[in-house]
């Protein structure tokens, strides 16, 4: 391993030390912030973007009972059966223990319908044979055509709130803290050892230097380039994009299953108040690029409607897509990868001590891949504690409280002040809820987006997707002084340009009217697709906000 | 309950409550035409109450001072658009006839000028538009010269903030500041424009309000208000309001749908009966079928069926907000006749990737092809009927949002298809 001088050696940039940086706020990169947070660790998460911005924030937020994996992968079943029932006990409020449903229609393998209890009884996961008509009792949308049916553990999990509270659990336990728009970019050697880690502030350009002592790339599918970042070659993924829709209603109380080997949409999970159906896999070349097509979103529906009729009619609200980073395939003899799904790259190999890297795997699983990246963590640091996150329960932070479907407007009701508005009409968050997040919640900061926002409460996620309440949401911003400067009208273009993307695919119907509304205000009244122009052509208003942006 | 059907026979029937079914009544009235107008509440409760001819260049561009000039680069470039239509001098005769009306209503709007407006947004950005409410005027006038000026919003009005709109244009208009009122009688909870309008038309609440608006002013002599100023006779509001206070006083509209909307619709609503148009508001039209003699249109109300007779119908039904067009997941319908509709080849284009994108969406420009008399094509180049004619942004060819030009097209087109009409029936 050569010693490299840095690029970025020169001083000129601000300067952070912590014991252990962590690189991606995904779940992984959470787990481990409180899992070390747990061993009385202090350490930096960051992300180049925000919390749940790869993979955590885009699935289809199923906690496995493993029976999705009996018939492949027994390895990862098994894993899941006991992370599911350990997170339902420890992280009681972002779960609902839902149960799910596998089924098999008219046309599918009968074979793999008979095999299935038997493949769930060796990995030790319940599953109970019920009647096609019991089913559609249970679920009313359930197609006619039903051939067979099994009941099983599965459950929900709502990962923005469950990654939320474990950054705010790990900064009351140690102060460690969180950094949203931080972009990885170099890292700095001494022979076997990283000393700091350079990132790039992706909103304003500005470099920050980390040192720590010991450093976990938790970058998902990323993980790849940010080990190369650190000259550590071997870190091979392949990428699989993964498509998934969001319906306006809540279709089904259980999690359905196609009883048949995994494929395109095939499962369809409730969440608060909607659905998420998925998804399909299509190999790609680079995780930046994953935006859902109109064919990838048809497929879906296609496939998911043979289950569920409504689905070919039902009206969905977005679609999105993330990608699934795939390790190389099957145990190659290699010990790193004696855990199949996920692997953990201690980079002992590569020369260096105090750097690793975990990826694969899956959101069920994410305590699990934590607690070993921390194993290897702790002991590196010469600290003999042991894991405790499979005994802790996770606190509730009231700051995280808001990503819950009901909460707002349950604690609005509650409350009872009128001169308490709602600003976010489809999901009623109060303007209380956003002065609540701007102050405190997980990686607040001054002139916060109106996506960070939105990330973290429900503003934006019902039917309007944010056309209506990011307007509402910004006026009162300035209201309250958080704006000063044409900032905030770039924070609005910004967010709906980001919430576009989602919608994009499944514009059709009702949702024509409301996006010819939404543009219409936005840009035929606002003028936000102009706002380039407008501030080019008044320098004057250019010279005050570039005034503003510095001190 | 047996109820009768009725019968209406008329010369024209307009189908289509916006901007473009409204003004179409209007010209074809002033025409001295038989004419029965139905249509649903439509968007035109949305408009901020500018009149805008034309702020952008199709496809992008900075914002237009000149109008007309751009006008004619349009006939150059996209002869297509609904705007070329007809000539510049007479889309200028068109709102002139129209603004005229309103005013002659009660309703004062500035004439269509040479240039176009620079006018304030609710957010404080700035917009370019042909024709400015009389109670939004001020507002031009005392940006323009720079004019030490106070915005005030309201506590408990929700989307409209003074500091949002002094933010924004602190930039280009320094000596702004930002004021918050409690209106009389509304302490507490959310409020409403409409509310307020309403309330504004008793005096007490005026004269309360303009005290209010005295101590607030100090030395400032002009105070920017959201659009609450009445809902009839606003013009009177805000001269009474000027006079009570002493201050120069304008509007700045509000997030719509909104009260210079619902001036608009209320006006129409009321004025056109009393100008000879048979109104049948508050109603879609079920079926539209072409006989020999006469065009039938079929629709209902609480009191049951009605059959309208014309000898020519207009067609302005808006686009998908209006249910003019539907957007199917295999293309693009019109409901009412199943004409054939000018589209982009697959759903997979209707959008870019980029919202903001400033070319605009391909299914903007989707809609109805005419000829050069705004009537309807068959998928085969000819006129659907000849008695059919079209109007408003439900016409192809056109971005109403992006080049800023829905009242336009509305009014160019309605003006356009009257006088085709009329043609028609003079023959
Ligand atoms: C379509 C789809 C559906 C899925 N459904 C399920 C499901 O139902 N149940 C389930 O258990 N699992 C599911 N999974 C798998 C699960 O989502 C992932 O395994 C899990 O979220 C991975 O978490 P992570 O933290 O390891 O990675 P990620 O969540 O991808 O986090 C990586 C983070 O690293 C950040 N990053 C990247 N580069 C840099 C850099 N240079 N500097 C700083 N930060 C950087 C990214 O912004 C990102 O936030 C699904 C996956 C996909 C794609
Ligand atoms: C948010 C917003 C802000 C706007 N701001 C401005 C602005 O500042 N300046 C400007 O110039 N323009 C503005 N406009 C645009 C302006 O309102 C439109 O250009 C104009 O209303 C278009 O008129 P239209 O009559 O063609 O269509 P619409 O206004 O859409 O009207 C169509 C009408 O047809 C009716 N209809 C549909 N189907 C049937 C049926 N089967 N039977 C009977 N009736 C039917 C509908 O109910 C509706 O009344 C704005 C529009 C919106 C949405």
């Amino acid at each position: 391993m050569e010693p490299s001088t840095s690029r970025f050696s020169e001083p000129a940039h601000d300067t952070v030390e912590t014991d252990v940086l962590i690189v991606g706020g995904g779940m992984t990169g959470a787990g481990i912030m409180r899992d070390l947070a747990l061993r009385g660790i202090h350490s930096t998460l960051i992300d180049r973007r925000d919390l749940c911005a790869g993979a955590s924030g885009g699935n289809h937020g199923l906690l496995h009972s493993g029976a999705r994996y009996v018939s492949n992968d027994r390895e990862s079943a098994v894993q899941c059966r006991r992370e599911n029932v350990l997170l339902r006990r420890l992280a009681r409020r972002c779960i609902e223990p839902t149960g799910g449903l596998f089924v098999a229609i008219d046309g599918d393998d009968p074979d793999f319908a008979a095999a299935f209890p038997q493949w769930c009884s060796v990995a030790g996961i319940a599953c109970e044979l019920v009647t096609p008509d019991e089913a559609r009792r249970l679920e009313p949308h359930l197609s006619e055509r039903i051939i067979a049916a099994y009941r099983v553990d599965d459950a929900t999990v709502d990962p923005f709130r469950l990654a939320l509270q474990h950054v705010a659990h790990a900064g009351s336990l140690t102060g460690s803290s969180y950094r949203p728009h931080s972009d990885l970019i170099a890292f700095d050697h001494d022979n076997d050892q990283l000393t700091s880690a350079i990132c790039r502030d992706s909103r304003t350009g500005a470099l920050l230097r980390i040192r720590a002592r010991q450093f976990v790339n938790a970058g998902g599918a990323w993980a790849g380039r940010i080990a190369q970042l650190a000259g550590c070659p071997d870190v091979h993924l392949r990428y699989s994009k993964g498509t998934l829709l969001i319906s306006h209603d809540r279709l089904t109380n259980h999690v359905v299953n196609r009883l048949r080997p995994p494929a395109d949409g095939d499962i369809l999970v409730p969440g608060g108040t909607v659905s998420v159906l998925g998804t399909t896999s299509l190999r790609i070349d680079d995780p930046d690029l994953a935006v859902p097509t109109v064919a990838e979103v048809d497929r879906n529906i296609a496939e998911g409607a043979m289950m569920l009729p409504v689905l070919a009619t039902t009206r969905y609200l977005r679609a999105f897509s993330r990608v699934r980073p795939l390790l190389p395939a099957g145990d190659d003899g290699d010990d790193r990868h004696a855990v199949r799904g996920f692997a953990l790259y201690d980079h002992q190999g590569d020369g260096l001590t105090n750097f690793c890297t975990i990826t694969g795997g899956k959101l069920t699983t994410f305590r699990l891949m934590a607690q070993q990246a921390a194993d290897l963590v702790a002991a590196r640091l010469g600290n003999t504690t042991s894991g405790r996150t499979d005994t802790t329960p996770l606190p509730e932070d009231d700051s995280c409280r808001w990503t819950e479907p009901g909460a707002a407007p349950r604690y609005w009701h509650l409350a009872g002040n009128r001169d308490d508005m709602v600003l976010c009409e489809c999901e009623m968050v109060p303007q209380s809820a956003i002065d609540e997040i701007v102050r405190c919640a997980p990686g607040a900061e001054e002139e916060m987006t109106l996506e960070a926002i939105a990330l973290r409460s429900r503003a934006g996620k019902g039917p309007c997707q944010g056309s209506f309440c990011g307007i509402r949401i910004a006026s009162y911003l300035y209201d309250r002084g958080h704006y000063r400067d044409r900032t905030g009208l770039q924070h609005m273009r910004d967010f709906f340009n980001e919430r576009f993307k989602g919608m994009r695919t499944v514009i059709r119907g009702p949702q024509a009217a409301q996006m010819e509304l939404a543009e219409a205000l936005h840009c035929g009244v606002l003028g936000l697709d102009a706002l380039d122009d407008e501030d080019d052509r008044d320098p004057l208003t250019q010279r005050l906000e570039t005034g503003a942006t510095d001190d | 309950m047996t109820k009768e059907r009725r019968h209406v026979s008329c010369q024209l029937a307009v189908v289509g409550t916006g901007l473009a079914g409204f003004a179409a009544a209007v010209f074809a009235g002033n025409r001295a035409l038989d004419t029965a107008l139905t249509g649903n509440t439509g968007a035109l409760a949305y408009t901020t109450g500018y009149l805008d001819l034309l702020g952008a260049m199709d496809g992008g561009g900075p914002p237009l001072d000149d109008p007309w000039q751009a006008l004619q680069t349009l006939q150059a470039t996209q002869p297509e658009h609904p705007l070329c239509r007809l000539s510049p001098a007479s889309i200028h005769a068109a709102f002139t006839e129209f603004t005229s009306f309103l005013g002659s209503a009660g309703l004062n709007y500035s004439p269509p000028g040479r240039r176009n407006e620079t006018v304030l947004t609710p957010v404080g950005t700035l917009k370019k538009t042909l024709c400015v409410p009389s109670t939004m005027a001020p507002g031009t006038t005392a940006l323009t010269d720079k004019k030490p000026c106070l915005v005030v919003d309201f506590h408990g009005l929700k989307g409209f903030s003074a500091r949002q709109v002094v933010a924004n244009l602190g930039g280009s208009w320094p000596v702004l500041s930002a004021a918050r009122l409690v209106f009389p009688g509304m302490e507490h909870g959310e409020i409403y424009p409409e509310v307020m309008a309403r309330s504004l038309e008793t005096a007490a609440t005026r004269a309360h309000l303009a005290e209010l608006l005295r101590e607030v002013a100090g030395d400032v002599t002009t105070v920017g208000l959201p659009a609450i100023l009445g809902i009839h006779r606003p013009d009177r509001v805000r001269a009474e309001l000027e006079k009570l206070s002493g201050l120069r006083i304008f509007e700045i509209p509000t997030m719509p749908p909104a009260v210079p909307g619902i001036r608009l619709r209320e006006l129409l609503e009321q004025v056109l009966p009393q100008r000879g148009t048979t109104l049948i508001p508050q109603q879609k039209i079920k079926t539209l079928s072409f006989e020999k003699d006469a065009v039938r249109l079929d629709l209902a109300d609480n009191y049951g069926p009605i059959v309208i007779e014309a000898q020519a119908v207009i067609l302005a039904t808006g686009r998908f907000l209006s249910g003019g067009l539907a957007a199917d997941p295999n293309g693009i319908r019109e409901p009412l006749l199943d004409l054939p509709v000018s589209q982009p080849g697959s759903r997979a284009d209707w959008f870019r990737e980029g919202y903001t994108d400033r070319r605009g969406h391909p299914i903007n420009r989707a809609g109805l092809s005419v000829d050069d008399s705004c009537r309807p094509l068959t998928a085969e180049g000819r006129p659907f009927d000849r008695r059919l004619f079209c109007a408003g942004i439900i016409l192809a060819n056109q971005d109403w949002i992006r080049s800023r030009c829905g009242a336009g097209v509305a009014i160019a087109s309605a003006y356009r298809s009257v006088e085709q009409v009329r043609q028609l029936l003079g023959d």
